[in-house]
């Protein structure tokens, strides 16, 4: 019981990250910084709990907030950019903020302690939960309620005219434009909420493993922030949620018992949903019980870029 | 006068694409442009709509200088567009993209938030006037991307006219189409002049342009070789030489 509920943990703060990625790839932005994000996060709230006996709901606000103001300043000369421009750029963002962690020494004393960032050894004893008596399952219910707000909160903005005026600049900048849309606003709005999303998810993170170290918030969590949602497809907030249980409840978690064999079924199985649903699990912008039983092919709308 | 060019050049590199061209459009007008492949109308109208800065002139809506403008605040002035390769958002339901097109002068009133996050926007009546203005109200749900070409183009323009603009360039809105469905075209680009915009009609066939224009302007090498009435432009010698050649060598510009 207590590794399922651990498990959902790990879904609740991985579906944050995904979602995180996800506002940013609706406007077309490939954004490989949102693990720094998460870490800024992870360390910010971290900070709030342990050093300074804040309790852990401000603490992740904080956390949010921060990463909210630092993706924004981020967002401005890293979304003049495109494309793969852009991936090289938040690459070197969530390299040089891994870097920063890794050098970070700030500790204070406290019940005789010394707690807080401590360089390459990392983030120690962030007992928030336990010195509180909260149980593993308090901790995924609370992680899964501000999961379900997050998700909710996304969900209606994704059908409101932001929702739409997101889509548009991610399908088309020129025309976007050429309907009075600030392609610069709406990016770096886009990357602000992004960049807040994971702060929370880092936040949260921190505090189920009670120990933070830099080498976590590398290149790979980079790329599974990205791939929930491209698995998952824009179709809507569900497809993330959806891909996030995939990867990491089926072939992270679940496949565990084949060994070193799990990475190469992992890299088999995106490929084959990506040949098979090239528009991500639920599709793009179509009902997933529309796409079940259609028998069209899914369609690239992209593909057929003109310029 | 409505929509001035003074002295308006835009040089790619060499190229002179669009060179020293002058134009005045005045309201309630429809004004067409035309001239051969490569002569610099779109480039015109990417210079009137801000995709590109000008190398030198300026341009002004109603006497408002607009050169130093961003796009977005060019269109909130009352600048719309279509492009000669339609651009819908092809991930977007046909009323989405007329919903995500209220940026013009008077949604930017709206408060924040009822401009923004207003779920029910899709009920609204402009929209709504607009989809049965353009023939689309019976395929308001489907994407975009699912339409036919005709009714591509159709929501390419009421796009445009969500902005509520007072100038309309439109870039070859017959292109593709048939003698039959410019007729058509015509008649809506008459009736869009009657909702109170002002239009300029880039466009290839003649029987359209000669048709539904007050004036016209003749392009040719990026530079304004003729201006005036439809009549006036069809007996100009200049503009039959731009178009079926001549054998007088002398007659081509000088930097042909």
């Amino acid at each position: 019981m207590e590794f399922y509920l651990g498990l959902l943990q790990i879904l609740g703060v991985h579906t944050l990250l995904g979602l995180s990625a996800y506002v940013v790839l609706l406007t077309g932005q490939v954004s490989m910084a949102q693990a720094g994000f998460y870490a800024v996060g992870a360390y910010v709230a971290a900070m709030c709990t342990a050093m300074f006996g804040i309790h852990i709901l401000p603490a992740v606000i904080i956390a949010s907030v921060s990463t909210g103001i630092l993706a924004m300043i981020v967002g401005f000369p890293a979304l003049r950019v495109r494309g793969l421009m852009l991936v090289v750029a938040t690459l070197a963002f969530g390299e040089m903020v891994r870097m920063f962690f890794f050098n970070f020494r700030w500790q204070i004393e406290r019940d005789g302690k010394l707690i807080g960032p401590n360089g390459a050894e990392g983030f120690r004893a962030i007992r928030f939960f336990p010195e509180n008596g909260w149980e593993t399952g308090d901790v995924a219910l609370f992680i899964w309620c501000i999961v379900v707000i997050v998700l909710g909160l996304l969900w209606w903005v994704d059908n409101t005219r932001a929702g739409a005026v997101l889509r548009a600049v991610g399908h088309d900048e020129v025309a976007a434009q050429s309907v009075g849309l600030n392609l610069t606003t709406i990016k770096v709005a886009a990357m602000a909420l992004g960049g807040a999303i994971a702060g929370i998810g880092g936040g949260l993170y921190a505090h189920t493993v009670t120990h933070i170290e830099h080498g976590v918030f590398g290149i790979l969590l980079a790329t599974f922030a990205i791939a929930y949602p491209i698995l998952g497809g824009l179709g809507s907030v569900f497809g993330t949620l959806l891909a996030v249980i995939f990867i990491q409840g089926f072939l992270v978690e679940g496949l565990r018992f084949i060994g070193d064999w799990r990475s190469l079924l992992f890299g088999a199985l995106i490929l084959l949903v990506m040949n098979l649903r090239p528009t991500g699990l639920l599709g793009e912008r179509m009902s997933p019980l529309k796409t079940l039983f259609s028998r069209k092919s899914p369609v690239v709308t992209n593909a057929k870029e003109t310029q | 006068m409505m929509l001035k060019l003074e002295g308006m050049s835009k040089h790619f590199g060499g190229v002179k694409a669009v060179d020293d061209v002058s134009l005045t459009m005045n309201e309630g007008e429809i004004f067409g442009l035309i001239g051969p492949n490569g002569s610099g109308k779109s480039t015109t109208i990417n210079l009137i709509t801000g995709l590109y800065a000008p190398t030198s002139g300026t341009v002004s809506l109603e006497g408002r200088d607009l050169t130093a403008l961003a796009q977005h605040e060019r269109t909130a002035l009352g600048v719309a567009r279509t492009f000669q390769n339609i651009r819908l958002f092809g991930n977007l339901s046909v009323a989405e993209n007329l919903w995500v097109a209220q940026n013009g002068h008077e949604q930017r009133r709206q408060h924040f938030i009822s401009r923004w996050f207003k779920a029910g926007g899709l009920q609204d009546t402009n929209i709504d006037e607009l989809l049965r203005f353009s023939r689309l109200h019976s395929k308001k749900d489907s994407l975009a991307s699912a339409l036919s070409f005709g009714e591509m183009r159709r929501l390419e323009m009421a796009r445009a006219l969500a902005l509520n603009p007072k100038v309309l360039l439109l870039d070859e809105p017959a292109a593709g189409a048939s003698i039959e469905d410019g007729q058509l075209l015509g008649e809506r680009i008459r009736a869009v002049r009657d909702r109170g915009v002002s239009i300029l009609l880039i466009e290839h066939m003649m029987e359209l342009v000669m048709g539904i224009t007050d004036r016209m302007a003749v392009l040719n090498f990026g530079r304004k070789i003729a201006e005036g009435t439809p009549s006036d432009i069809q007996s100009n010698p200049d503009v039959r030489a731009a178009y079926l050649g001549t054998k007088n060598k002398n007659k081509e510009p000088a930097d042909a």
